[in-house]
C-alpha cells in the first residue's frame, strides 16, 4: 500500500490562516466597530473555521512527513512536545486575563450591572479557579481556541497514523465521532458549569477534513470542486446564508423566515459546529479555491507578505491577539471607546501581530544560518504547521 | 414609524391610544432596533373582553435596582405607567416576580405557581445574565425557554422574551453571545416576541445616549435607562398586541 503524497506547501494557506488571525483578534475585541468588516457578519461561519481546518491541513503536511521519515513515535512526541507549548502558552495568557479583570473590576460599582458583577466572584476562591483553569475546565471568555487545539493535537497522532495508511478511513472515522457527538450530546465538562465552548469532538471534523486535504483528499476531489455546479451551489449558499443573517441585525425581519425554514436552520451551533457551519466554510474555500490558484502570482506579492509572515507563526501571533484584545478591551472601557479609538486600536493591533511574526521570522532565519545542521524540528517551525 | 403603530393600535383598540406622552422621543431609538414582533392574540383578547391587561415580570438581578425607591424607578413599574399612558381605558397592572441569580431553570421551577396565583395575560420573561455567568449547557438553557413559552401558553397567557444588558465592563468576562442566540431561536421558532434589551442599550451606548461604561455609582442613570427599557418595552408590547395572528409582516 503506497504512502500517500505530502505534497509541496501552498502559500494560501498561510496567508489565510494569517487573515483568520487578524479576524480572530477584531472578533475578540468587545464591541469593536471594525468588526464589521469580519466574515462572521455576512455568513454562518467565521475565522475559527478557517483556522481550524487549516491548521489541521498543516499540521498533516508537517508531522505527515516527520511520521514517514522519523517514524510513529518520534512523531507523536513532536505532535505531544506542541501539544505542551499551547498549553502553556495558554497559562499565560490566563494569568494576563486574571490581572486585566481584576484591574477593570476593582472600582466596578454600577447599580443597572448588580447581577453581571456576580460573575467575579470566581476572584473570590482563586485556589479554585486557578486549578479549573489549569485543568482547562474554567476558561474565560474567548480563550477557547488554544484549548481546543491543545485537545485536536492529543487526538492527531493515532489519526494521522491511519491517515497515512487509509486516508478515507480515518475521514471516516472522524465523521462518525461527529455524527456520535450529535447523537449523544457528547462535550467535555467546563467549569462552574455547562461544557466546552468549541466541542473538541465536533471541531475535531475540520481538522481532519483539513488533514485529509492534505494528504491527497484535495487532489481527488479536485474535478468536483472545479466543477459549475459546485461553484454555483457555493454561491447561492453564501447569498442565501447571508439573507438568513441580515435578519439577525434587522429583527424586524425577522417574521420574513418562513417558520418551517426557522424550525429547521435554528440554532446553528458553533459549540458543536453546526453542519450549516461547515456547508458555508466549504463553500467559501471552493470560491476561494476558484478566484485564488494555487500559481496565482499575486500570492508572492508584497501586499499579502504581512499576512502570510503571520500565517507562518500562527501560535505566537494568535496568543499576541488574544492579549491584544484584552489589552483594546482595556482601553476602551479605562481611556475611550469613540470610533477613532476602536479603528485606531485595531490597526494598531494587527501592525503589533505583523511586527511579532516579522520578528519571528527573522530569528528563525539568523538562528538557521547560525547553524550548519538545522535542529530537528526547524523545518515543521518554517512551515508554520505546528500550530 | 410611532403613528403608523398608533394607527394600528387604534385599529385593534376600542379605546384608543394616547399618544401625549411620546412627543419627544427621550430614548432616542428607533422601534425597529427594539426586537422581533409576534402577534399577542392572548392580551388582545383579555383586552377586549376584561378591560383588563395584567402582566407579570419574572426576572432577575436586573429587572430591579437598589436603593429605597428601586421598585418604583424599576423598569416593571415605568412598564405600568407607560401601558396605563397608551390605553388609559384598560386596567394595567404589572406584577413581579423577580429574584436575584435566578437562571432560567429557576424561574423555570417556580413559574407553574406564579402563573396560577397571578393568571396574567402576558408574561416578560427576562433572563440568560445568569446562565451566561455560570455556563450553563445551552442545551439545558434552550430546553428551559422552550418550556416557559409552554407552561405560559397553557396558563393562558402570551410571552415575551428579554435578553440580557449590554454590559461594556464585563463584556471580556461574560459570553452572553450564545445565550442570546438560544434566545433569539426560541422567540422565532414559538413565535413569541423578544424585546433585544441587549441591542437596545447597545445602541444607546454607542450614540453616546448613556454613559454604560461608567464604573461609578450613577443611580439616576440606571434610573433613566430602566424608564427607558419600561416605555420601549410598552410600545413593543402595544404593538404586538394591536396585530392579529398572521399579521407577522407588517411594519
Amino acid at each position: 500500500m503506497p504512502a500517500a503524497v505530502v505534497p509541496e506547501r501552498d502559500l494560501r494557506l498561510d496567508l489565510f490562516r494569517g487573515l483568520a488571525l487578524w479576524l480572530i483578534f477584531l472578533d475578540h475585541i468587545p464591541s469593536n466597530v471594525v468588526s464589521w468588516i469580519t466574515i462572521r457578519n455576512y455568513g454562518f461561519s467565521d475565522a475559527t473555521e478557517i483556522f481550524v481546518f487549516i491548521s489541521g491541513y498543516t499540521a498533516a503536511f508537517v508531522y505527515g512527513r516527520a511520521m514517514l521519515d522519523r517514524g510513529f513515535a518520534l512523531a507523536s512526541a513532536r505532535i505531544l512536545k506542541r501539544a505542551w507549548q499551547i498549553y502553556i502558552a495558554h497559562i499565560f495568557l490566563f494569568a494576563i486575563y486574571m490581572a486585566e479583570i481584576a484591574y477593570v473590576t476593582r472600582s466596578f460599582d454600577n447599580p443597572l450591572y448588580v447581577e453581571e458583577m456576580k460573575v467575579l466572584d470566581f476572584l473570590k476562591q482563586p485556589d479554585v479557579t486557578i486549578i479549573q483553569a489549569l485543568l482547562l475546565k474554567f476558561k474565560p471568555v474567548n480563550m477557547d481556541v488554544l484549548p481546543l487545539y491543545i485537545v485536536l493535537l492529543l487526538w492527531f497522532p493515532p489519526i494521522l497514523w491511519l491517515m497515512l495508511r487509509r486516508a478515507d478511513l480515518a475521514l471516516g472515522v472522524s465523521v462518525l465521532v461527529y455524527g456520535a457527538m450529535w447523537w449523544f450530546r457528547w462535550n467535555l465538562p467546563a467549569y462552574p458549569s455547562g461544557v466546552w465552548y468549541f466541542n473538541p469532538l465536533a471541531w475535531q471534523l475540520l481538522f481532519v477534513l483539513g488533514a485529509w486535504c492534505a494528504l491527497g483528499g484535495a487532489k481527488r476531489v479536485r474535478g468536483w470542486i472545479r466543477s459549475p455546479v459546485a461553484l454555483w451551489a457555493a454561491g447561492v449558499y453564501l447569498v442565501l446564508a447571508l439573507a438568513i443573517v441580515l435578519t439577525w441585525y434587522f429583527p424586524r425581519l425577522a417574521p420574513l423566515i418562513p417558520h418551517w425554514l426557522a424550525e429547521v436552520i435554528y440554532p446553528i451551533d458553533k459549540t458543536n459546529l453546526d453542519p450549516l457551519r461547515i456547508l458555508h466554510f466549504l463553500a467559501l474555500a471552493i470560491l476561494t479555491v476558484h478566484f485564488v490558484p494555487i500559481g496565482w502570482p499575486g500570492l508572492k506579492s508584497a501586499i499579502f507578505r504581512p499576512a502570510i509572515l503571520c500565517g507562518q507563526h500562527s501560535l505566537e501571533v494568535f496568543c499576541l491577539g488574544v492579549f491584544l484584545s484584552f489589552a483594546a478591551h482595556f482601553v476602551f472601557t479605562e481611556i475611550s471607546n469613540r470610533v477613532v479609538v476602536q479603528v485606531l486600536v485595531s490597526l494598531v493591533g494587527i501592525v503589533l501581530m505583523i511586527a511579532a511574526a516579522t520578528l519571528a521570522a527573522w530569528y528563525k532565519r539568523v538562528e538557521r544560518r547560525g547553524s550548519d545542521s538545522p535542529p530537528p524540528g526547524s523545518r515543521a517551525g518554517l512551515a508554520g504547521g505546528e500550530a | 414609524m410611532k403613528s403608523i403603530v398608533a394607527g394600528l393600535i387604534g385599529l385593534a383598540m376600542c379605546a384608543g391610544p394616547s399618544t401625549a406622552a411620546q412627543d419627544s422621543n427621550p430614548c432616542g431609538l428607533a422601534e425597529s432596533a427594539v426586537g422581533a414582533v409576534f402577534p399577542m392574540p392572548r392580551a388582545a383578547k383579555a383586552i377586549e373582553q376584561t378591560g383588563q391587561l395584567t402582566v407579570l415580570v419574572v426576572g432577575a438581578g436586573s429587572s430591579a435596582l437598589p436603593g429605597p425607591d428601586g421598585a418604583a424607578r424599576a423598569y416593571p413599574a415605568r412598564l405600568q405607567v407607560a401601558l396605563a399612558g397608551k390605553w388609559p381605558a384598560v386596567k394595567v397592572k404589572v406584577i413581579t416576580d423577580v429574584k436575584p441569580r435566578r437562571t432560567a431553570a429557576d424561574m423555570l421551577t417556580g413559574l407553574g405557581a406564579v402563573l396560577s396565583a397571578v393568571k396574567p395575560s402576558v408574561v416578560v420573561w427576562q433572563t440568560g445574565t445568569n446562565d451566561a455567568v455560570a455556563g450553563v449547557d445551552p442545551d439545558a438553557f434552550n430546553a428551559a425557554l422552550d418550556r416557559g413559552v409552554t407552561r405560559a401558553h397553557a396558563a393562558g397567557a402570551d410571552l415575551v422574551l428579554m435578553n440580557t444588558q449590554y454590559s461594556p465592563r464585563t463584556e471580556t468576562m461574560i459570553a452572553v453571545g450564545v445565550y442570546g442566540d438560544i434566545m433569539r431561536s426560541v422567540a422565532l421558532h414559538r413565535e413569541v416576541s423578544l424585546f433585544d434589551r441587549f441591542s437596545v442599550m447597545k445602541t444607546w451606548s454607542e450614540l453616546g445616549i448613556f454613559d454604560l461604561r461608567s464604573a461609578a455609582n450613577k443611580l439616576d442613570t440606571a434610573q433613566r435607562v430602566h424608564d427607558c427599557i419600561g416605555r420601549l418595552l410598552a410600545d413593543l408590547l402595544a404593538e404586538a398586541i394591536s396585530r392579529r395572528a398572521g399579521d407577522t409582516n407588517k411594519n
